[in-house]
Formats: C-alpha cells, sequence, structure tokens
C-alpha cells in the first residue's frame, strides 16, 4: 500500500490542522509518513496545498497520483484533478464551494452541515473533513479521538465531546455513503515518530546544548526559532529576536564569547546581511553555527519555496580567508544529528559551521522508529571554572600544534580574555607585523584545516555495489534520490551518493567515490538549482567532471516519478 | 581592591593631546573606586580610535566590528548577567554604522553601559564628517560643509525613553569619572555621550570650544522629569549641559527572561537526560 492524500485550499482554511492531524494518525498507527507543503507567500487567501503521503513501506518523497484530495475551494479542483490517481477521489462540501460536481470521482461531504449539526459550530468542519477522510480509509478513530483530547485539552470537556461527535458524523457518512472507496489499510504496528526538518534542526540544536538563539523572522527558518522558543523555559534557554540579522549573529557571538553554545538561523538574504559577522567569527575564532535555510533568489525570490541555490555562496561568503564547515542534511533525522555534529565541531575547533537546509526539508515531515540520544556527543570544549583558575597564565590565542587554543570564558578565573576583529597576538591585541600575522594565518587556517577535514563523513552509499548508473546529489534531495534508486533498479544496475557533509570536501581515503563515480556507465548529478553548483565544487575539489546534470529552478520539490524521468530522459540522451 | 596599576594594557596609539587619553584614565580610576578588577567586566568596542580603547587596559575585550558592539554586548549580558558589561565606541561607529542597534539596545533596556567618544568627526578614516558633526562643518570629504543635520544623541535617548542619559567633556575627568560610576550603579542601559576633542582633524570643537561652552547641570535638576530631560537634552550650542540628562528605572531585558531569572545562563548546565523526554513528543 501506498497512499497520498491532498489537502488543497485557501490559506487561512486550516490545511495545515488537518494534514497534521491525519499525518500524525498515520504515524501513530506504525506506518511510514511523509508529508510536504506548497504555499504562497500571504497570510489569507491564495492557493496553498498540503501532501501526505503513507505506506507500509519507508516513503521519503512526495510522489504522483493522488488517491484522495480533500478541496476546501474551487482551486484545489480546478488546479489537482489531473492529478488522481485511478481509484483516486475528490471530497468536497458543496455548500461552501457553492459548487456541484457530477464526475464520479467526486464525493460532497456535507462538512459544515455535519459540523454544525454534529459539534454545534461550523468551525468544526476540518474536524468532519478529517473523520471523513479516515472512514473512505476504513481506519478507525480511536487515534483521532485521542488527538482531538490532546489538542482541546485546555479548551475543555465540551469542545472535545463535540469535536469527537463531529469526527464521527464525518466518518459515518463517509463510511455509508462512500461507493468508491477501495483502500485497504495495513494492520496495525508500533507508532512511529514524525517530525519536519526545521524542528529536527532546532531540537538538535537543543540536544547539543545550544544556550542561546537569535534570529530575525524569515522564511524558512523562522521554525527553528519557534521550536528552540517553545523549549527555552525548560531547557534554560535564551532566544533572542534581534533588529536585524546583523545584530543576530552579533549577539550569538557574544553570548558564544561570554560562554555558552550559541546560534542563528537566516535565508539567503539574512545570511548576506550576517557575514559581516560571520567573518567577525572567523577571526576572533568565536564558536557559531548558522542554519541558512535556501530558498529560490536572487534578492526576495520565491520566499515560500525551495531551491539549492546557495551552497557557494555559503562556502564562498565573507572576507578573509579561514575554514569553515558546511554541512547539509538530507532527512529530519540527519538535521538533527548534524546540528550536533556543527555544535561539536565549531566548538573544538572555534569555527563557523553552516547547517544548509531548504524550505523542502525545513517543511517537510517524516516518520521514523526514533532517534538514538546515545548517538549524540556533547563535549564541553571551554576553559571554565577551577581549570581555568589553575592556569599560571593564559592567552586566548596562544600558538598550539593543533592551532587551537584555549577557549576561556571570561570571568571565572583572574585571566582576561581578549579577542579581537584586527589581526591579533597570542593574547588577543592588536598588532601590525608581519611576523605575527603569519603565524596567525597559519594557526587559523593551515594548522586546523587537516584536523577539520579529517572529521568530514564520505558521502552515503547506497544501492548496487557494481553500478551501472550512479546519481549524485546533496541536502534535501536524498529522500527523492533513494527512491528513484530503488524505481531504477528494476530496470539495472543503480545506485547513488549522497552528501550530507559537503565543506571541507570529504578526502577519498576511506572511500573512493570518485573512482567509483568513474567506473560507472553513466553519473549523473541532481540539484536544485540553476547552475549545477556541487557539480562544480566537485570539479574544484577532486577534477571529476560530471557529463550528465539535472538542475531544476521551478522552486517545487522533485516527486519520485519526476526525478525517475528525468533520469531516465538524462541517461537516455547520453 | 584593585590598583590603578591592575589597569595597565598596551601603550596607546592615539595622537599626543588626544581627548581619548583623559577618558581612559577617568574609566580605570572609576573601576578602582568601584573595586571592579579587570576578569570582572568586559568592554566590547567597535572600530575607530575608540575601539582601541580595551587594549590600553586590561580587561576581558571583545574589540568587534564596526557598529557593532552594542549586539555583541547584549549577547554577553543575556549569557552572562553578572559580568559587567560596557561598550565603548565612537560617534560614527555607535551613531552611524550602529545607528539601528543603538535604537533597539534602547528599546530592549539590556543592562548595557554605553560609552561614546564623541568627538564629532572622523578620526581613523583621517577627518570626514560624523552623524554628530555640526552642520556646516567642512572637511575634505564636505567641501560644501557638512550638508545634514546634527544628531543629537541626548534628545534620541530621552525620545526613547533612554534608562540613563548622560553627557560628559573629555576635559572634566572627575566629573566623567563620577558619571561613568553613576552609570554602573544605575539598573539598565546606560549611555554617556563623552564629548572629545579631537586635536588632529576637528578644529572647530576644540578643548577651548567645549570649555567656553560646557556647564554642570544644577543639582535641583531632576533627570526623573521627562519633558525636562527633553529641553536640556536640545541646549546646544552657546550652553551645552554636562551631567546626568535623564534616568528612569525600567526593568531591565535580562530581569524579564524567565530563563535567566534565577541565575546567569553560563550557570546552567545543559541536562541531557531531558532529551528523551522531549523525543516521545514527535510521536
Amino acid at each position: 500500500m501506498d497512499y497520498s492524500i491532498k489537502i488543497g485550499g485557501e490559506a487561512g482554511q486550516g490545511i495545515q490542522t488537518i494534514g497534521d492531524t491525519l499525518a500524525r494518525v498515520f504515524s501513530r498507527s506504525g506506518y511510514h509518513v511523509f508529508t510536504n507543503q506548497d504555499y504562497e507567500s500571504r497570510i489569507r487567501g491564495g492557493h496553498n496545498f498540503y501532501q501526505i503521503r503513507f505506506s507500509d513501506r519507508p516513503v521519503m518523497a512526495p510522489c504522483e497520483g493522488i488517491d484522495i484530495i480533500v478541496a476546501l475551494d474551487n482551486a484545489s479542483i480546478m488546479l489537482h484533478e489531473k492529478e488522481l490517481s485511478k481509484s483516486g477521489l475528490v471530497i468536497y462540501d458543496s455548500a461552501t464551494l457553492k459548487r456541484n460536481y457530477e464526475k464520479q470521482k467526486f464525493f460532497d461531504i456535507p462538512f459544515a452541515g455535519l459540523a454544525v449539526e454534529h459539534g454545534g459550530n461550523r468551525i468544526m468542519e476540518n474536524t468532519v473533513a478529517t473523520g471523513a477522510v479516515l472512514g473512505m480509509l476504513g481506519m478507525d478513530l480511536k487515534i483521532f479521538n485521542e488527538i482531538i483530547g490532546e489538542v482541546f485539552a485546555k479548551k475543555g470537556e465540551g469542545i472535545i465531546r463535540a469535536n469527537i461527535s463531529s469526527a464521527l458524523s464525518g466518518y459515518d457518512y463517509a463510511v455509508e455513503k462512500c461507493p468508491l472507496c477501495s483502500f485497504s489499510p495495513a494492520p496495525f504496528s508500533r507508532p512511529k515518530m514524525l517530525v519536519a526538518g526545521n524542528d529536527a534542526l532546532g531540537f538538535g540544536a537543543i540536544a547539543a546544548g545550544c544556550k542561546f538563539y537569535s534570529a530575525y523572522p524569515m522564511t524558512p527558518s523562522t521554525g527553528i526559532m519557534s521550536y528552540i522558543t517553545g523549549k527555552a523555559e525548560e531547557y534554560g534557554i535564551v532566544v533572542e529576536q534581534a533588529e536585524d540579522e546583523i545584530s543576530a549573529i552579533n549577539m550569538v557571538l557574544g553570548a558564544s564569547f561570554a560562554g555558552v553554545r550559541a546560534m542563528t538561523g537566516t535565508s539567503g538574504g539574512g545570511f548576506a546581511l550576517m557575514v559581516e559577522g560571520l567573518s567577525l567569527a572567523a577571526m576572533a575564532e568565536v564558536p557559531v553555527v548558522i542554519a541558512l535555510g535556501q530558498r529560490p533568489g536572487p534578492a526576495t525570490g520565491f520566499p515560500t519555496r525551495t531551491e539549492q541555490g546557495e551552497l557557494l555562496f555559503s562556502l564562498y561568503a565573507a572576507h578573509g580567508e579561514f575554514p569553515r564547515v558546511v554541512l547539509a542534511p538530507g532527512t529530519p533525522e540527519q538535521a538533527f544529528f548534524l546540528a550536533n555534529k556543527a555544535f561539536d565541531l565549531a566548538e573544538k575547533y572555534q569555527i563557523p559551521v553552516i547547517i544548509l537546509t531548504d524550505q523542502y526539508l525545513a517543511d517537510a515531515q517524516w516518520t521514523f522508529d526514533g532517534f538514538d540520544p546515545d548517538r549524540l556527543s556533547c563535549t564541553d570544549y571551554r576553559v571554565r571554572g577551577d581549570v581555568f583558575r589553575s592556569l599560571g597564565e593564559y592567552k586566548r590565542f596562544a600558538f598550539t600544534g593543533s592551532g587551537v587554543s584555549p577557549l576561556g570564558v571570561p570571568g571565572d578565573a583572574k585571566h582576561v580574555v581578549v579577542v579581537d576583529s584586527d589581526e591579533h597576538d597570542e593574547e588577543g591585541h592588536i598588532v601590525e607585523d608581519a611576523g605575527t600575522r603569519i603565524k596567525m594565518v597559519d594557526k587559523r587556517l593551515f594548522r586546523k584545516l587537516p584536523l577539520i577535514k579529517k572529521e568530514i563523513a564520505p558521502p552515503l552509499f547506497y544501492g548496487s555495489k557494481d553500478p551501472e548508473i550512479v546519481i549524485v546529489g546533496w541536502g534535501s534531495l536524498y529522500g527523492a534520490m533513494k527512491e528513484a534508486v530503488d524505481a531504477l533498479s528494476k530496470e539495472r544496475n543503480t545506485a547513488m551518493l549522497h552528501f550530507s557533509e559537503i565543506y571541507p570536501f570529504p578526502l577519498t581515503d576511506d572511500f573512493d567515490y570518485v573512482s567509483l563515480l568513474k567506473a560507472a556507465k553513466a553519473a549523473v548529478c541532481i540539484e536544485q538549482n540553476a547552475t549545477g553548483q556541487f557539480a562544480r565544487l566537485m570539479r574544484a575539489e577532486t577534477g571529476y567532471e560530471f557529463k550528465a546534470q539535472i538542475h531544476r529552478y521551478d522552486g517545487r520539490p522533485f516527486t519520485v516519478e519526476s526525478l525517475t524521468g528525468e533520469i531516465n530522459a538524462c541517461i537516455g540522451r547520453l | 581592591m584593585p590598583a590603578l596599576e591592575d589597569y595597565k594594557g598596551r601603550p596607546p596609539a592615539w595622537c599626543p593631546g588626544c581627548g581619548n587619553f583623559p577618558i581612559l584614565s577617568a574609566f580605570a580610576n572609576a573601576m578602582a573606586d568601584l573595586g571592579l578588577g579587570p576578569h570582572q567586566f568586559t568592554i566590547v568596542s567597535g572600530i575607530g580610535q575608540a575601539g582601541k580603547f580595551p587594549h590600553y587596559l586590561k580587561c576581558n575585550t571583545f574589540n568587534g566590528l564596526h557598529g557593532r558592539t552594542l549586539p555583541v554586548a547584549t549577547g554577553i549580558k543575556l549569557a552572562n548577567h553578572d559580568m559587567h558589561v560596557f561598550a565603548v565606541a565612537g560617534d560614527g561607529d555607535c551613531y552611524g554604522e550602529g545607528g539601528n542597534h543603538l535604537l533597539h539596545a534602547i528599546r530592549r533596556n539590556i543592562n548595557v553601559k554605553l560609552f561614546v567618544h564623541d568627538n564629532q568627526v572622523y578620526g581613523l578614516t583621517k577627518g570626514q564628517a560624523s552623524p554628530t558633526s555640526m552642520e556646516g562643518m567642512v572637511t575634505k570629504n564636505q567641501p560644501a560643509g557638512a550638508l545634514s543635520g546634527q544628531l543629537n544623541p541626548m534628545a534620541l535617548a530621552v525620545a526613547l525613553d533612554c534608562s540613563f542619559a548622560a553627557r560628559a567633556f573629555a576635559g572634566d575627568g572627575e566629573r566623567l569619572k563620577e558619571l561613568v560610576k553613576a552609570a554602573v550603579g544605575h539598573k539598565g542601559f546606560a549611555l554617556i555621550d563623552i564629548l572629545q576633542p579631537c586635536v588632529t582633524f576637528n578644529k572647530v570643537n576644540t578643548y577651548q570650544w567645549y570649555k567656553e561652552r560646557v556647564y554642570h547641570i544644577e543639582p535641583g535638576y531632576n533627570p526623573e522629569d521627562r519633558i525636562e530631560a527633553f529641553k536640556r537634552a536640545l541646549e546646544w550650542g552657546d550652553r551645552i549641559p554636562i551631567g546626568i540628562i535623564y534616568k528612569n528605572y525600567r526593568t531591565t531585558l535580562d530581569e524579564k527572561i524567565p530563563a535567566i531569572r534565577k541565575q546567569p545562563l553560563i550557570k546552567q548546565a545543559f541536562d541531557r537526560s531531558m532529551v528523551e523526554a522531549t523525543l516521545k513528543e514527535f510521536y
């Protein structure tokens, strides 16, 4: 089984509530779930949709062929009717849409009418619709009723009862009057964890000991701030909304200097403002983690859509030469653990670490059996308290073999901690002399870099051990690529390389992925940008040049079918 | 108790006779009087001649970027509100490049003390007009005179309900020291605009020019009267008031944040065992 449900309507109609609830019902029922959202840059009106795919086997990208469309407006029908699978159905409320669709696959359910009749208020029409979908699927209402109880716990028994009655009315209506439903859900298994990219990243930061987060709201990274804010009091975290992104990164540098793990998050335009601070972090060797949620540019671009257009920007942004790490998670699970790695590397080497995500990954929800907290690393690399007090002397930028100098916490000892954006000596004071300059560049850059390179994991390999075709990609393309490998493997030996740790570019010592690419009949680099930024980086770093590339830059994610089709077409042209 | 020599830093690279010297001395004296050892406070400075200030002292130092002192100072204070945090900037740094941060630092009422070395000219870049240059001041880059109006930091501070706003004069070290101590003793964001002659590039606002105009605000003045404070803040020209122009007792930002009400962030260890409970919320 592999079903897709699409809920479409105007912004403000409650698409997300229906979508989130259904996704939660499916994940608690033990299904594998993938959801993604498509929305416009507006608060009311327009056309948005929420797509849920669920299956008894792992799903990790949207697919084509929708089984149920929940149409909250006429545009949902006009735009998405053609996406229906052979047995697909549209459910809608003719009273709300003020139109009747007489075709066979259309199913008119009085969402509003049933809500008034059974819940006492039209506001529960989305509860009716959710109940109806579950009725069509032949699932029971037990989990939905539990969720209603949790969501409305603060609103009291009356509201909970009204919603449960509304859900049942939609459910019964669908069971009785939907002759076309031919779904066969799998039997119940263990509940799964359901998590979105932004939440996983925010939680990953918290689980890495992040104590300070400052940002200016910007889609698609705002969700990270919202998640951390929700946990701030419980975990003892300060979240400060800055007046601009320049302030955000400088506040984070202040907090990090003072001795706590600190992070900021933004999108391309905000990152552009942070670039000056990024360079400061490098010079002052203050650890910082920056989440960069990409969206299509230039300038304001497509504010609510997806792209991988800032890989090279994240690599080359900022004046001066210094080491940095760029990570690009492909799944919420990778986002969680790479956030941990980002904080670890930032503090261990006193460098900026950038986590590249995009709107697609930020908003997409995936299911997992769980994250293993024992995989988290939480080493405190700072020199604090008694250890700091016991030092005979202290120089913030002392020359060491590794290039990493002791990161003292100011105020913990009588030693003063001095950092400077000017070139400085070991104590942190301004210098002008050439000798110290050379030694400091060697320390900051050349001594640290080989050590940082060793921390970077090779790309993830999946598929045939003797591949004819190798597809290559990075970041949020992971899921669609993996499903494409499965689909293409029916025809020929296919494999994929997925890069989630991008810079410094992974060494080939442990896994010679370049030879693998050279040995394949065809290697295709897939990117959600117009110019093939990763392919260029690969060429610069390894000398390997892709002959085949797929670039998508319409702001929309790949479906499994569209990616598979493009790969086939691309191979056909070779 | 720390002694004056405990604050001795690197030899200053300022011009002989620079108005920064008496500020440096007054500040060190204030710290000694208050008994704050070099490790007990942090100075965040920007770029410009004032930006070099903490290097010529001994103290925790974050010499960051031009205009960005207040965000860094805010981050430090929020992470460790037991630390005394001072921001030191010039008029170009704080009122020009960092103007937006000043507005919001005042609004936040972060418990940071800001000292602006206001010499009404750009020194480090050799003599261009600054936001506080008097309209019409002729410079190499402003041959027809500074065309923009002069920014009035005190009026701005009063308008924004700044918790503590004072004007000082570098030529009156004793008074400056007392104002620094008063600012440190005040709970809330404090701005001291320090009139500071630039002996090399500002040939208008000289020691002599200031001495002829500055006067100490009379003892009977009530700095908590905002309307009177605004009137006083507007005084400029023949008579320039020195002293505390305005103060109020607004709650500070760090007092309002629930996570740090009991103890500074820096003292709160991360409890990894909480992670498992949070993981359950995703089911």
